[in-house]
This record gives C-alpha cells, sequence and structure tokens, in this order.
C-alpha cells in the first residue's frame, strides 16, 4: 500500500526487544512496516509468539516498561506525530480517546468490582469532561448501540452478572465511548462462544462503517479475517512474512507460510487423509496424502466398546439457610462408541460436555445412570475393582499448561502410571517403553528430563497423549485437546491422533466447539446444549443435513472463511 | 541428546537438569542468596562444633573479671567498684547487725567463703575479653556461640515441628473437605481462641519441666496454626487443577495426589512458613526465657543472654545485649533472604 494522506497511522520500522534475563533477549517485533488507513480494517493475523499483540501495545505505548525497550530508528506516526516521542501525559490523552483498544478477555479486563457503567462513565468524564448526570444517560446509550439487552438495568450491572458476550459488548461500549479515530481489537472473539462470536464480529464491523472508525483487528484466526478486513498483514516471529488486500492474500497468497495458514486450517469442505502442516509449505510440495479424502462414518455392525445409558450429573449449590439448589449439569445422556472410531461431542462452553466426559470416567461422581465398558458397569463397581479399569478410559485435557504435574519431569509424568498400574517388568522396562511412546508423539529422547515448563503447549499436549498412552487405553476422551493451540500445530496434533488411530485403532471421544475440526475427526457428532443432548448423527449427515434447530444455529455461526469479493458485499 | 527445546519464552536451555540442579543454578546467579547461604552455613558449622563440644564448651567458666569490657576498649574501662570481690565484704557486713542472734550457718559460709577466695585467687582473672564479660565474668562471645547453639536448635526444631503440623493438617482438611475439614478446623479455632500465652502457659504446666525439649514442644504444638491456614487453602486451590484430575485418572491414590502431586506445588508455601517460623520461634523463645518458661539456668540461650542484658544495661554494660542482638539479627536476616531467594528458584513457574 502506498502512503497517502489517507493514512491513519503509519508505522515503520518497529523494532521491540524484550529482555529475558541477564544474558538473553528476545527479539520480538525485526523491523515491521505497515499502514492503516483511515477508515479502514488492517487485520494483523499470526500465530502465539509472532509479535502481533507486542505491535497493538506499541502502538498504544502500554508496553512494560521494566524489559521491553523499542530501539531506536522505530516510528508509529498517528497523524503525522510520532506516539514514541510523545510524554507520558500527552499518550495518556490520547489513549483512550483517540486510540482505544478490546482486549481479549472481557471478564478479566473489565474491573469486577466496579458496575459497567461506573466504568463507562470513567472514560467519559475523564476525557470528555462530562458531568456525571450525562456520562450516565450516555452510557445507557452506547449499551443500546452496541446492542446490551435493557441497558437502563444492566448499566447497573457488575461485570460477573452478565454473560461472556455481554461482557465484551461492554468493553465494546467502553472503547468507543470516546469516539476514537483508531479501534485496536486484540482476538476480540477467541474467549466467546462460535454463535456469540458471530454477533460480536458483525457488531465491530457495522460500528466500524457507522462510526468510520479506523480498525486494527488482531487475531489468529484468517477465517475472521476473511470476514472483516480489507487489508491483510500475516506476520511470523516478529516479522512480516507478507502484507495485502484481503482479496490478494486468499486468492492468491506469495507466501509460503500464508498458504500454510490457510490449508492447515481443517475446513468444513473437505477432509483430507492427513492434514498438511507448515513444513509441508516452507519446505517443499504438498504430500499426495493431502488431496485423498478420508471416508468417516459407520456402517452400523462395529463392536460397541463404550455404551453410557441415561448418564446424569447433578450440582448442589446451597440457597439461603437451609434449601439447596440443583443444577443439571448433564441431562439424561445415552451414546455408544464403536471399536476403532470416534465420536464427536460438540456444543458452546456450559453445554455439559466436560462434566459428561468427566462423570462417565468416574472422575466426578455421577448422580444416575450406567456406563458399560466392554459390558461390565463402571459407575457402581466398588473402588479397588475399578482401578482395574480406571487404566481403560484415558483422558487429554484441553489446558496443557495445567494438566502437567509443574513439578514432574516428562519422564515421571510418563513412568508414574506404569508404576502405579505394574506396566513392564522393572525401571529399565519402563523407561523404554517411556522413550519408545516419546518417539511415536514425535519428541526426542533427551526430553524425558525436561519439566513441563520448558516445552511448547503443542509439546505438552504430546506429552499428556503420550501419558495416556502408556496404559494403552481402550477409550481416550480429547477434552478440547487442540482448541488451546496455534492452526499449524493443532494440525500437526490431529495428524498424531489420526496416525494412533490408523495404527492402533484407538477410540476417541473427541469433545470440542470447533465443528471443523470435529468434523475432520468424527465418524459420529453429537450435539450438546444445555447438559442434553439434542441431536447424534453420522458426520457427513449432521452436517449436511442437520436436523435440530440447535444444530443448524451452531452451523450457521461457524466462520467460513474467504468466499470470493461476491459473498463480501453483502456483510 | 540436548537438541534443546525453544521454551515459550524462545529462551535455548540445554536440556536434562534435575530441579534442584535448576534451583541451584539459579541460586548462583543470586549474589545476595550465595552470601546468606555462606551465613547460613556458617552458623550451622558453629552450631555443630558447640554440639559435640569443639568450641565454647568452657563457656560457664569465670575467666574474666566482672564486666571485663570488650578487649578494643581497654582494662580502664573496666568499673572496680563492682565485682565478686567485694561481695564477700558485703555479705560479711550483714551478720553485723544480726540483733544477737548467732547464725548457725556461719561457719560453714565461712569455708566456703574461703574456698571461693582460693578459687577465684588461684585464678587470674582477665580484665579484658575479646568481647567482653557477664556479670559473672564468663567470656560473651562463648555465651554467645552457645547460645547460637541453642536458639537455633529451639527455631529450627520448633519451626519444623510446626509447620509439619500444620501441612498434615491443612493438607487432610484441604484435600479431603467434609467431616476432616470441620474437625480440623474445630481444632484450629480451639487453639486459635484461647490467648496465646494462656495457652503456652497451659502446656508449660502440662510438661511440668524446664528444658530445651520443652520449649520446643510448646512453641511447636502452638504454632501449627498459621501454616494449617495456608496449607489448606492451596490444598483447596490445587485439588480441583487438572493435572491432579489427570492423576486421578491414571488411578493415583487420595495420599499420592495429596503428597507426591500437590504437595511439591506447594511446597514454596510451606517453605516460607519455616523460614518465618524459625524467625519466630526464635524471638519466642527469648520471650517464654524472659517469663521464666525458657531454657533452664544451666543452659545459655539469647533469649536469657537478652534477659540479662536489661539490668546490665542500666549499669552501661552494653556487651552482651550487643553480642546477642547481633548474632540474632544477622541470622534472622540471612535466613529470611536466603529462603525468598530458594523459594524463587524452587518455583518453576517463575522461570
Amino acid at each position: 500500500m502506498t502512503a497517502s494522506a489517507d493514512t491513519l497511522l503509519r508505522v515503520r520500522d518497529l523494532k521491540v526487544d524484550f529482555r529475558i534475563d541477564r544474558e538473553t533477549t528476545l527479539h520480538a517485533l525485526k523491523g515491521v512496516d505497515f499502514d492503516i488507513p483511515s477508515r479502514g480494517t488492517v487485520a494483523l493475523v499470526g500465530e502465539s509468539g509472532s509479535g502481533k499483540s507486542v505491535t497493538a501495545l506499541a502502538i498504544l505505548g502500554l508496553l512494560p516498561e521494566a524489559n521491553a525497550t523499542v530501539l531506536p530508528g522505530s516510528r508509529i506516526e498517528y497523524r503525522g506525530r510520532n506516539l514514541l516521542e510523545l510524554a507520558p501525559r500527552e499518550m495518556r490523552a490520547l489513549r483512550g480517546a483517540d486510540i482505544s483498544m478490546v482486549f481479549q478477555e472481557p471478564m478479566s479486563s473489565l474491573n469486577p468490582v466496579f458496575t459497567v457503567g461506573f466504568q463507562i462513565t470513567e472514560v467519559l468524564r475523564k476525557h470528555l469532561g462530562l458531568t456525571a448526570r450525562q456520562a450516565r444517560a450516555r452510557a445507557i446509550d452506547l449499551l443500546r448501540e452496541v446492542g446490551m439487552p435493557e441497558p437502563q438495568t444492566r448499566v447497573n450491572a457488575y461485570p460477573f452478572q452478565l454473560s461472556g458476550g455481554q461482557q465484551q459488548r461492554a468493553m465494546i461500549a467502553m472503547a468507543i465511548a470516546c469516539e476514537p479515530k483508531l479501534l485496536i481489537a486484540d482476538e476480540p472473539t477467541t474467549a466467546l462462544d462460535v454463535t456469540v462470536e458471530k454477533q460480536i464480529l458483525g457488531l465491530i464491523a457495522a460500528l466500524q462503517r457507522q462510526r468510520q472508525m479506523a480498525m486494527l483487528f488482531i487475531t489468529h484466526d484468517l477465517a475472521l479475517v476473511a470476514e472483516v478486513a480489507d487489508y491483510v498483514v500475516v506476520m511470523r516471529e516478529g516479522e512480516i512474512r507478507e502484507q495485502g488486500s484481503v482479496e490478494q492474500i486468499f486468492e492468491a497468497p506469495r507466501d509460503g507460510y500464508t498458504r500454510a495458514l490457510l490449508a492447515c486450517r481443517p475446513t468444513l469442505a473437505r477432509r483430507p487423509r492427513r492434514l498438511p502442516v507448515i513444513d509441508d509449505f516452507l519446505g517443499g510440495q504438498p504430500r499426495a496424502a493431502d488431496v485423498e479424502e478420508r471416508p468417516r462414518g459407520l456402517r452400523g455392525d462395529e463392536e460397541i466398546i463404550l455404551e453410557v445409558r441415561h448418564l446424569a450429573k447433578s450440582f448442589h449449590f446451597r440457597e439461603g439457610l437451609l434449601g439447596t439448589k440443583e443444577f443439571k449439569a448433564v441431562k439424561d445422556a445415552s451414546f455408544r462408541l464403536a471399536k476403532g472410531k470416534t465420536l464427536g461431542v460438540v456444543g458452546e462452553s456450559g453445554s455439559g460436555k466436560t462434566t459428561m466426559a468427566l462423570t462417565l470416567m468416574r472422575l466426578y461422581p455421577a448422580s444416575g445412570g450406567e456406563v458399560l465398558l466392554d459390558g461390565e458397569e463402571l459407575l457402581s463397581m466398588p473402588p479397588e475393582a475399578l482401578m482395574r479399569y480406571k487404566r481403560r478410559i484415558q483422558i487429554v485435557f484441553q489446558n496443557p499448561y495445567a494438566s502437567l504435574n509443574p513439578r514432574f519431569t516428562a519422564g515421571q509424568i510418563l513412568v508414574e502410571p506404569m508404576r502405579i498400574h505394574s506396566i513392564g517388568a522393572d525401571a529399565r522396562e519402563r523407561h523404554d517403553l517411556a522413550c519408545r511412546l516419546l518417539e511415536k508423539v514425535g519428541l526426542p529422547e533427551s526430553s524425558l528430563f525436561k519439566y513441563p515448563h520448558e516445552f511448547s503447549g503443542g509439546q505438552r499436549q504430546r506429552i499428556a497423549i503420550a501419558r495416556c498412552l502408556t496404559m494403552k487405553p481402550d477409550v481416550l476422551i480429547c477434552d478440547e485437546a487442540v482448541s488451546a493451540l496455534d492452526v499449524s500445530v493443532q494440525a500437526q496434533l490431529l495428524n498424531l491422533l489420526q496416525d494412533l488411530q490408523d495404527e492402533y485403532g484407538m477410540r476417541y471421544v473427541f469433545i470440542s466447539h470447533a465443528l471443523a475440526v470435529v468434523k475432520d475427526m468424527a465418524d459420529q457428532v453429537m450435539v450438546m446444549n444445555q447438559g442434553e443432548i439434542v441431536e447424534i448423527a453420522g458426520s457427513d449427515e449432521i452436517y449436511a443435513n442437520p436436523r435440530h434447530p440447535y444444530t443448524r444455529q451452531l452451523l450457521s455461526a461457524i466462520p467460513r472463511g474467504w468466499r470470493g469479493t461476491a459473498a463480501r458485499s453483502g456483510r | 541428546m540436548n537438541t534443546g527445546v525453544a521454551a515459550l519464552s524462545g529462551v535455548y536451555r540445554p536440556a536434562s537438569a534435575g530441579l534442584w540442579a535448576l534451583a541451584w543454578r539459579q541460586l548462583c546467579r543470586d549474589r545476595v542468596a550465595l552470601v546468606s547461604l555462606a551465613i547460613l552455613l556458617f552458623y550451622l558449622v558453629l552450631m555443630a562444633a558447640s554440639g559435640v563440644g569443639l568450641i565454647a564448651a568452657d563457656w560457664p567458666r569465670e575467666v574474666g573479671v566482672s564486666y571485663a569490657p570488650p578487649g578494643f576498649m581497654g582494662p580502664e574501662a573496666a568499673a572496680p567498684s563492682v565485682g565478686p570481690a567485694l561481695e564477700p565484704d558485703a555479705v560479711a557486713a550483714s551478720p553485723s547487725e544480726d540483733m544477737g542472734i548467732v547464725d548457725p550457718l556461719a561457719e560453714a559460709l565461712a569455708e566456703i567463703r574461703k574456698e571461693l577466695a582460693g578459687v577465684s585467687a588461684t585464678e587470674a582473672r582477665a580484665p579484658t575479653l575479646s568481647f567482653g564479660a557477664d556479670k559473672w565474668g564468663r567470656d560473651v562471645l562463648k555465651k554467645a556461640i552457645k547460645g547460637t547453639e541453642t536458639s537455633m536448635l529451639v527455631g529450627l526444631v520448633a519451626a519444623a515441628l510446626a509447620v509439619f503440623l500444620g501441612t498434615v493438617f491443612g493438607a487432610q482438611a484441604g484435600y479431603y473437605g467434609g467431616r476432616a475439614d470441620d474437625f480440623f478446623n474445630w481444632l484450629y479455632s480451639v487453639f486459635t481462641s484461647i490467648p496465646y500465652l494462656l495457652l503456652v502457659l497451659a502446656i508449660a504446666a502440662v510438661l511440668d519441666q524446664k528444658g530445651i525439649l520443652t520449649v520446643i514442644l510448646i512453641l511447636g504444638l502452638t504454632g501449627w496454626t498459621g501454616t494449617f491456614r495456608l496449607v489448606r487453602a492451596e490444598y483447596l486451590k490445587h485439588k480441583v487443577r487438572e493435572y491432579v484430575l489427570a492423576a486421578d485418572a491414571i488411578g493415583a491414590s487420595n495420599r499420592r495426589r495429596m503428597f507426591v502431586h500437590i504437595f511439591p506445588n506447594v511446597s514454596h508455601v510451606v517453605l516460607v512458613q519455616l523460614s518465618l517460623h524459625v524467625v519466630l520461634f526464635i524471638k519466642s523463645e527469648v520471650i517464654l526465657s524472659f517469663l521464666g518458661f525458657g531454657v533452664g539456668v544451666d543452659t545459655v540461650s539469647w533469649g536469657s543472654m537478652l534477659n540479662e542484658a536489661q539490668s546490665e544495661l542500666l549499669l552501661g554494660k552494653w556487651w552482651q545485649l550487643t553480642a546477642a542482638t547481633i548474632a540474632m539479627a544477622v541470622l534472622v536476616t540471612a535466613f529470611s533472604l536466603f529462603a525468598d531467594a530458594l523459594r524463587d528458584a524452587l518455583d518453576p513457574r517463575l522461570k
């Protein structure tokens, strides 16, 4: 893009270093150049560690002073003024009024002890000098504008009284309160459910058009970019790999990394035998397996390994002095899992997916129902007898940062279940098995002696999978096992899980909120809503022909990615 | 080997270093920690040496004149008017006012006096000592060393006992919840609802004997409450964490989850508690000694030294106070700083 008079913000040769300790410095940004036109939307796309959030913080002057340095020669020009040279007081005046930001986590970016109204009026009174009464009226108007239901009452609500989507609406109201020229949205929908994501995305796009703002939209998800952006900047490891108009990026990506990002993401349209990974694009040609489609679904005569009948789980809360309140997290869940197949479970947060999984493993006590593993009822089994069955259902949790004990080395993590279940004759044999499994999940043997914090998220998830494999489980539950990971890493892990299924006939219960990922992995898909199973069907069938209205609603909310210029005109 | 994986932060880290090796490497980078560690080791060596009688075994010997000043001040500062030499005269003067009653012990006393005078006469008393002498002419430096042994022993063992009790109780209460939690909370409430000194006196009365062991038991049995509350809170927080669920899923028993999985993750709390309690109990021992529930008269501790120093200070004899205070302050400071550094080094999430 050429620098024109219409450019609102101009970033030139932005270099930022982070000091990690005395010897090591991380070059977070290695010379970044891009422009944001007034009234245009620029999307900054990249995976974790690409420097996209650092760029946003640098523009706002919010980099941590203790260890971040902006190198000389860097320029961030806003209407001709270099923001990096402004005094802190001038910068504060600019921030919130001219440039404002919407953060990723609405729950942690709103102050929990103040009402939403107070937090919006604070901005108005500080920057626009309104009186309390004027500010309050304005806050209600703003909440109405961002589509908050009942703004007159909600203005007095505390953040915890609002849902995630409503909190994000309140954050947006706060950000646009002073009619900023530039809105920076840092992953504004990542923490939200897919149906809410669609609404918030629509809201942001509409506000941007109505208010003639420029927007910097930061995301890891290229599908979202296609829906909102005019101009795309692809970043990796502190460098810009490619930038161009949205048409160019999606239709004729020049850079291998951009092409990889576009291809790694599972889509609803195709189901390749093996998902392409970044190395395929940066190294050489896509492999032949990528073009072949993988058949999915059940024939109907498969042997059943796991059968769940009328599983129920309720939580009880104390209410008042004596009363208790019952919350039914899972209601009457019944399904069957066939040998060598994958059951996908989809649903939004709070739909009871995880609770169901933990209950059927007896990690939570069940309130009712039966779980049959190979014909044996698990829920009524005495604890001693259960030990033999415990090993047969295993789970990989969502957050690889929380599910590995930080005080155990990878080796200890892998050997422990073998010791508990007396797998392997002695320490030597267990060590060898651990090495073989590490190799299986694609980690070097030296990983045995490292602690979880020394691994990246994807590597940690591989260790978690290897831990489950030590026990040779009959059923492996993957609870959002790839959701916290970058798309490229996600593709690698999905391929790993698929390889294990091809090799050992693993059975998966694959829980995810990402419908495209489930389509890629599952033979059968189960849709949950508010603790109930609303629909179970073959995976091709459910996406082609959803019967339940909730399933249809879910499917319609998925960001479709790039569908050509024509499709965008109606956005 | 050592392919090295860039961690999240992008730092290259050579592989296969254990937790303690990593902690040690971290400590070596921290100069304050190393200095405090050296001081701590010095105290421990001192304690061990005095424990086995290598040094300061002869601390009760009266080697100097009463209130002999520290060597660097010179002998002229010594006040000749006060001292054991004058005491016999004072005692001898008193029978003259006995209103005609014959003292039945007069003969025996005279003999003892003669004996004492003989002993002190044969022994040349030093006019100054390296860090002065107390009222009886005992070397303050040796007293301080012997006191270090007593005080550190009391502090370390009592703190270990208190923190151990607090950790075990807190782990049970926090992990199991329900009845176990109710029971330990009740116990906690009972212990904290009784005024501290009353509780200490009650336990002292029950144990009914003076000595180091008594002091340790008193402090250990009353001091666990703070640790209990913190550890309980940590266990409440950790027992629902995913890694504990994961341990449950692989079939780890309750006790294994409690002490093998959760404990290392809350050990920094316990460690800080331990260091705080060592410091606290060293000070508590002083208070107990002052109240007369501390160590016996045949033992010296910093507490008994400070107790003696009260009256000495009025006479301008500051050295005993100084010696005990310096010994205590240096140890307490070094211990706190080292515990802080150790906690940082042991916390894998901070790295």
